[in-house]
């Protein structure tokens, strides 16, 4: 009866682990909302950031929220994407506007 | 009592072929591992995202030129500040610059007016002609920091000493890394830009709900505009880091074959060892029940195990070792990669999502083909 125990305080053991390294990252999430992410919003709002400085290969990359729709492929239509980057970002699900909206011209 | 003794019979059972189920606990808790990471990755990064661009401009106004980004009149600035609803205009001066010293690009921004202390910045703000602040990867490129020079070719092909006045501190690099800010006229002579024109028009919007009137209204006043929002901007970075887009989705589908590969083994059949164990122990007396419930717990020793080892590794590998296996693919061909510490945010739903597609087939695709196995003539099964 000792292979049951073994299992069972084995499983304790992870469930206690995991359990310890959640606790931390909730404190450490609160530790880092209370310090840093004000630090970085003051950057933003002063800079007048608008992406994360990730990707610095393309312009498209590195801005990707600036960037037009088809930037990956201006090169010529149905142009491969050159870099890896830009197959990270997925393409943007296009709905089609189906109703007439009146507006003055 | 009698659940335990069920227990421990499988216990004894799993361990009878103990090489064959540590390398599946392997196989099957590596695989949680990679499913796992790619969660947390992506879900720490776009929180992140979500977190700190929560105060970038309310519309940042650019001018397209034959569909690309062309430099924008300030006269826009006046017509925009003019409309009802809207708190400030004003232009925004930034660009690229290829380093062929370290084959990396910098993004130069230009500021005007003076800029408080910032937290997160050794040194203080350019407040004088050739003065400039840079990121810590510019710094660790050009190994200049604050109080050294920057040298810099501009537009017309001379060189121009900036004096470095501060550099960003590491914590920022997800957002400053690359950054060289100096003041906007330095940046106008810089990049020789046509007087009167700036990049584009960050504007400020007194009530969120109009975003999108005031989009309408700018577009209607010059139509070679596009308003991109703010929501706009937190959506790319939703989509980005969405486990569903791109390479991550490859990733994590990938995995996901290969756990399916690994479960369908198990559940189009089991061995003759294991079906002459059935038999016999049908023969002996147990119930169909007590013979699903020793397979039940078979298959959650298993996975149970190898789904908890999958999820610790995980996230020793992402929160600890900052995604090392992962970090290339996300990395690309940037020279100039931040460096930064991610930061651990979790949600338990994904946890249960990835538990409830992994843990529960597993343990379906054991019981299943034992099932049926233990309503076939015991005498039949040993025969066979």
């Amino acid at each position: 009866m000792r292979k049951h125990k073994f299992f069972l305080g084995f499983t304790f053991l992870e469930l206690l682990l995991l359990s310890t390294l959640f606790l931390y990252s909730r404190s450490t999430v609160s530790v880092l909302n209370r310090d840093e992410v004000p630090a970085k919003r003051e950057l933003v709002r002063y800079l007048k950031l608008t992406d994360l400085s990730l990707w610095t290969e393309a312009r498209y990359t590195r801005h990707p929220s600036q960037a037009d729709i088809f930037t990956p492929f201006q090169d010529f239509p149905s142009s491969l994407e050159h870099f890896p980057a830009g197959s990270i970002i997925g393409p943007e699900s296009i709905v089609l506007q189906t109703a007439i909206t009146p507006g003055r011209p | 009592m009698r659940h335990l003794k069920i227990l421990e019979y499988a216990l004894s059972s799993l361990l009878r072929r103990k090489y064959r189920n540590i390398s599946l606990i392997a196989v099957y808790a590596l695989t949680i591992a990679i499913l796992a990471s790619v969660l947390f990755l992506t879900y720490s990064l776009k929180l992140e995202a979500s977190h700190i661009l929560i105060d970038t401009p309310d519309l940042i106004v650019q001018r397209l030129s034959a569909g690309r980004h062309d430099l924008i009149p300030m006269e826009y600035v006046k017509t925009i500040s003019e409309i009802p609803g809207v708190g400030s205009a004003v232009p925004r001066y930034w660009g690229y610059y290829y380093d062929s010293l370290s084959h990396s690009n910098y993004t130069l921004i230009g500021i005007d007016g003076d800029i408080p202390g910032l937290s997160l910045l050794e040194g203080r703000m350019p407040s004088a002609p050739r003065e400039c602040v840079i990121g810590a990867g510019v710094g660790s490129m050009r190994i200049v920091g604050t109080g050294d020079t920057l040298a810099l070719i501009n537009s017309m092909n001379t060189g121009v000493v900036f004096h470095i006045t501060g550099t960003f501190r590491s914590v920022s690099n997800i957002l400053t890394n690359d950054l060289i800010v100096m003041s906007s006229k330095d940046l106008v002579q810089f990049f020789d830009l046509p007087a009167g024109r700036a990049t584009d028009i960050a504007v400020t919007i007194h009530n969120p709900n109009e975003v999108a009137t005031i989009a309408g209204k700018i577009r209607t006043a010059h139509s070679d505009t596009r308003p991109i929002t703010k929501s706009e901007i937190l959506r790319t970075y939703d989509a980005v880091f969405n486990w569903r887009s791109g390479i991550m989705l490859t990733i994590f589908s990938s995995a996901l074959i290969a756990f399916c590969i690994l479960a369908w083994d198990k559940a189009t059949g089991i061995s003759a060892e294991e079906k002459h164990e059935i038999g016999i122990l049908k023969a002996i007396g147990w119930d169909t029940a007590d013979i699903l419930e020793l397979k039940f717990w078979e298959g959650i020793v298993i996975s149970l195990t190898s789904f908890l080892l999958g999820l610790i590794a995980a996230y020793i590998h992402v929160f600890f070792l900052n995604a090392t296996i992962l970090s290339p693919v996300i990395k690309g061909w940037s020279v100039l990669f931040p460096a930064f510490r991610l930061t651990p945010y979790i949600d338990i739903y994904q946890i249960f999502v990835l538990a409830f597609l992994t843990v529960t087939p597993y343990v379906a695709s054991t019981i299943i083909p034992s099932w049926k196995t233990a309503i076939t003539d015991p005498e039949n099964v040993m025969r066979s």
